[in-house]
């Protein structure tokens, strides 16, 4: 429902829930006058799974799975930060530095994923489909890594709270080192072909900006924050994983534009190669798991740099196997908002690239409420939908007195 | 500013607005504040102090509800630290006056929380539900403990 009424001289335009442009549902609805969008409502929703809920009835160790559901793109951010608030929450656990390190492997790997995918849908949506099929085709080799290392091309399970789940092969290294230099050759062309472009530059520079005051004010997270100037980066700022003991830049850039978060994207993927490669050169021998044996009661927080921005998680703990608290918030919640900063006052052309420039992740943003088993059983049979939805056609004509 | 100054600041600049100050580790700090307080506490710390706002978690206790909200030092890096300001609201009927005026960041998990937690937060600009279906009873807050909706659902159909 829209908060404000329109003018006589607004139209508006929905874009979704289920539209060709957006890979999950979301409803906007755009207030125009003319082709300028005057104001922008957001209604978020349509992708509840319960997962904090669910998150109470599993024990410690199952909780790692189910929120690794969480989202099919940053699989692992959401584990990583999960683990970190176990561990938290436990107090002193020492994680053997070679988990460390396969952490951050496993995660930098899949923020280059991650930004190859946006890309390369940017470009599908500026109609750019060579720089669509260039980034897909690209992220292959990356997911065939994935693969070879953790067994799944997505959902890696490789998180345990203490560790890793699993131990990387030695012998894989040089063949994946050598697919990592294959693809920053390729990334090279794909980001010249992109930052020298003059079309693009004419199409995303100056539009959508997000000043670094708003990004601020919003609280903005990630690569959206990070292309206004906001220096915040989780792996920085609050180190963890094997981050502090390697060398990469956090890369920023200064307008805020749709512009300038695609490069800020294109340019990190570099900053992960260089990771992922110094995760294999450096990683010592030793122990994967620290094995905790159980949680005593206490709280705990673990946050982690997705490829989106800062996913948070909170537990709670009063000493049984099973969390009675699980707060996860993911990056888009934070930044779904700036919207209303960047799309109001700009041409209702570009209020797609806008929207998507965020790279905007729905299924982690809404994980949150509940159908329990038993109200699906009383609430949503089809019997009881057919009388839910008579009851309010009954109170729509009572409305509007027919 | 290292860890130790962030601490001596949040300290100083709040006085005796923070109660039971808890220094988990160098990087985790909670305490406690005066329902009363905690608009003005988080916009200290948020607009004065210039840390980010992560998010706030909202849940039924035993005797109470509680919500941490939690902010992200990040000034040096690699200092950061997160420290969490916790409120207790009266479990029969919690409510508690909306951060939103200065901490405009929190209107959405504020949303959240209300129809989720079904607390209430005072002076809010926007309180439509969220996440919820338009039509879903607005006193079924799924995130309360037990099974709220038992024997609620039949009348309502």
């Amino acid at each position: 429902m829209s908060t404000t009424k329109p003018k006589k001289t607004e139209s508006i335009v929905p874009i979704g829930p289920f539209h060709p442009l957006q890979e999950e549902p979301e409803l906007f609805r755009l207030h125009v006058e003319g082709e300028t969008v005057v104001d922008v409502d957001v209604d978020i929703g349509w992708n509840h799974r319960g997962i904090e809920k669910l998150a109470e009835d599993r024990t410690w160790d199952q909780v790692t799975f189910l929120i690794e559901r969480i989202c099919g793109i940053c699989s692992t951010s959401h584990p990583i930060a999960y683990v970190q608030a176990v561990e938290d929450c436990v107090g002193g656990v020492e994680v053997p530095e070679r988990a460390l390190y396969i952490r951050t492997f496993i995660a930098e790997m899949e923020r280059l994923h991650s930004h190859l995918l946006w890309v390369g849908l940017a470009g599908h949506f500026l109609g750019y489909n060579t720089v669509f099929m260039w980034g897909w085709k690209y992220r292959e080799p990356v997911l065939d890594i994935f693969e070879e290392v953790t067994g799944n091309r997505n959902h890696y399970a490789m998180m345990k709270p203490g560790g890793v789940r699993r131990d990387m092969d030695e012998a894989m290294f040089p063949s994946i080192h050598q697919r990592l230099d294959e693809l920053w050759k390729k990334l090279e062309l794909l980001a010249g072909a992109v930052i020298d472009d003059p079309v693009l530059h004419a199409r995303l520079k100056g539009i959508g900006i997000l000043t670094k005051q708003d990004a601020i004010d919003y609280c903005a997270l990630g690569p959206t924050s990070r292309a206004s100037g906001v220096p915040s980066d989780i792996r920085r700022n609050h180190p963890y994983a094997a981050y502090d003991r390697l060398d990469w830049e956090v890369i920023t850039a200064k307008t805020g534009d749709v512009y300038d978060k695609a490069i800020v994207r294109v340019l990190e993927c570099f900053e992960s190669i260089k990771i992922c490669k110094q995760c294999l050169d450096n990683m010592p021998k030793g122990e994967i798991d620290a094995k905790i044996k159980e949680v005593p009661p206490g709280e705990g927080i673990g946050h982690a740099e997705a490829p989106r921005g800062e996913t948070f998680h909170y537990v709670r703990s009063d000493g049984t196997n099973s969390p009675i608290r699980h707060k996860v918030r993911a990056p888009t919640f934070m930044n779904l908002p700036t919207c209303k900063a960047t799309v109001v006052g700009e041409s209702i052309t570009d209020a797609t690239i806008i929207l998507a420039s965020i790279d905007p992740c729905y299924c982690c943003t809404e994980r949150v409420a509940v159908i329990d088993a038993d109200t699906e059983k009383t609430l949503m049979t089809g019997k009881d939908l057919v009388r839910l939805s008579q009851e309010k056609t009954r109170r729509i004509r009572k409305e509007l007195g027919q | 500013m290292n860890r130790e100054q962030v601490l001596e600041q949040v300290q100083n600049t709040l006085g005796d607005r923070i109660k039971n100050l808890f220094v988990k580790n160098p990087r985790r700090v909670y305490f406690d504040v005066d329902p009363g307080d905690v608009v003005e506490v988080t916009r200290i710390i948020h607009k004065d102090l210039g840390a980010r706002f992560c998010i706030a978690s909202g849940m039924e206790m035993e005797r109470d509800f509680e919500i941490l909200y939690h902010f992200g030092f990040e000034s040096e890096p690699p200092e950061g630290v997160l420290v969490s300001a916790r409120v207790h609201l009266d479990k029969d009927k919690p409510a508690v006056d909306s951060i939103t005026p200065g901490v405009p960041a929190a209107a959405w998990i504020e949303r959240e929380m209300h129809e989720l937690l079904g607390i209430e937060f005072r002076n809010h600009p926007d309180m439509r539900p969220l996440l919820l279906a338009e039509d879903w009873p607005a006193d079924v807050c799924p995130l309360r403990r037990g099974k709220p909706w038992e024997g609620k659902v039949d009348r309502r159909i």
